[in-house]
């Protein structure tokens, strides 16, 4: 977590917005899972909850969740993480999770979530950054997209363990 | 993976049209900038104009321009004017009465269409600008899947 501590608020006006990313704090968990909430229509505030509890750990792959505010507003987040060796592969950073307010989408928001979370990544040594999302999730996964990043190495498989085997 | 010919020259079309939004090009300058047959351009780009991507004007001073937004038209609207795109890969292969071994395969078959209309979905216009002009191709990690391409005839 070193380096949420020392990541400087970027501030900059977006179109109608003046929009501040910095770090995650504490009271901002209550906007973070409204946001998500309404977005994905699930209410996964335990998961939020024990995002924080981690955050404030000691862990092994150290995780940044940054906000972008409006005039003490949270208009969207991001959350990463910083894993080594997960499948095989050397150090890398992942993007877990973006979420942007419906109303304030197309105003570069996003953009500015994962600029600062790539500059964050780069900052800690990271020099590749990497996702995953459902193949039906056209509005991220066209961000993504737009953002130049491209197929990876990792081809994602699953079954059903109600099926046996 | 392989484009019909009438999808790649939409495709250049479309990129070229985006690229100038001020101007409005003929079919003529965009088919001798990529070497391509005037005719056969001509004949898809009606099919774009009939599609609502592209619009023409006749005459002196006249040409083509995207009528389409770019930030939000994929390569799959593009693409699927000209040539179904995932969605025959296993016709023919099952029979009236199908043996386990093609209704496995098919399942197979899907999965592989399933990932190319999610990428082809996921890609807009503007996205393949971006792409062109980062080069990633120059680097000196070429960009997977490069040089394996191809334009079916």
């Amino acid at each position: 977590m070193a380096q949420i501590a020392t990541m400087k608020p970027l501030a900059e006006s977006i179109g109608a917005y003046a929009i501040r990313i910095r770090p995650a704090s504490k009271p901002d968990l209550a906007d973070i899972i409204r946001i998500d909430e309404e977005v994905s229509g699930l209410s996964k505030r335990n998961y939020w909850k024990d995002v924080f509890a981690q955050m404030r750990g000691r862990s092994q792959s150290p995780r940044f969740l940054l906000v972008a505010e409006d005039q003490n507003q949270i208009q969207g987040f991001i959350l990463g993480e910083i894993r080594s060796w997960e499948f095989g592969e050397p150090v890398c950073g992942w993007v877990l999770a973006i979420q942007v307010r419906p109303k304030t989408r197309l105003e570069g928001i996003g953009t500015r979530l994962f600029s600062a979370i790539c500059e964050a990544f780069r900052n800690a040594g990271i020099s590749s950054v990497r996702t995953i999302m459902a193949r039906d999730n056209h509005l991220v996964l066209s961000f993504f997209r737009s953002q130049g990043m491209m197929a990876g190495p990792f081809i994602e498989l699953e079954m059903s363990l109600d099926e046996g085997i | 993976m392989k484009l019909q010919k009438a999808s790649s020259f939409a495709l250049f079309a479309v990129l070229e049209l985006a690229a100038n939004p001020t101007r409005q090009l003929s079919g003529v300058e965009i088919a001798e900038k990529y070497g391509i047959s005037a005719h056969h351009l001509a004949k898809v780009l009606r099919d774009l104009g009939r599609a609502q991507i592209v619009d023409g004007t006749r005459g002196v001073g006249g040409g083509y321009h995207l009528v389409a937004n770019p930030k939000r038209l994929t390569l799959l609207d593009v693409i699927q004017v000209f040539e179904p795109v995932g969605s025959d890969s296993g016709e023919g292969l099952v029979s009236k009465t199908p043996t386990d071994a093609e209704l496995a395969l098919r399942v197979i078959l899907g999965e592989l269409d399933d990932h190319t209309v999610a990428t082809f979905r996921s890609i807009t216009i503007a996205t393949l600008l971006k792409l062109m002009a980062r080069k990633p191709w120059a680097s000196a990690r070429p960009a997977r899947g490069v040089g394996k391409a191809a334009v079916r005839a």
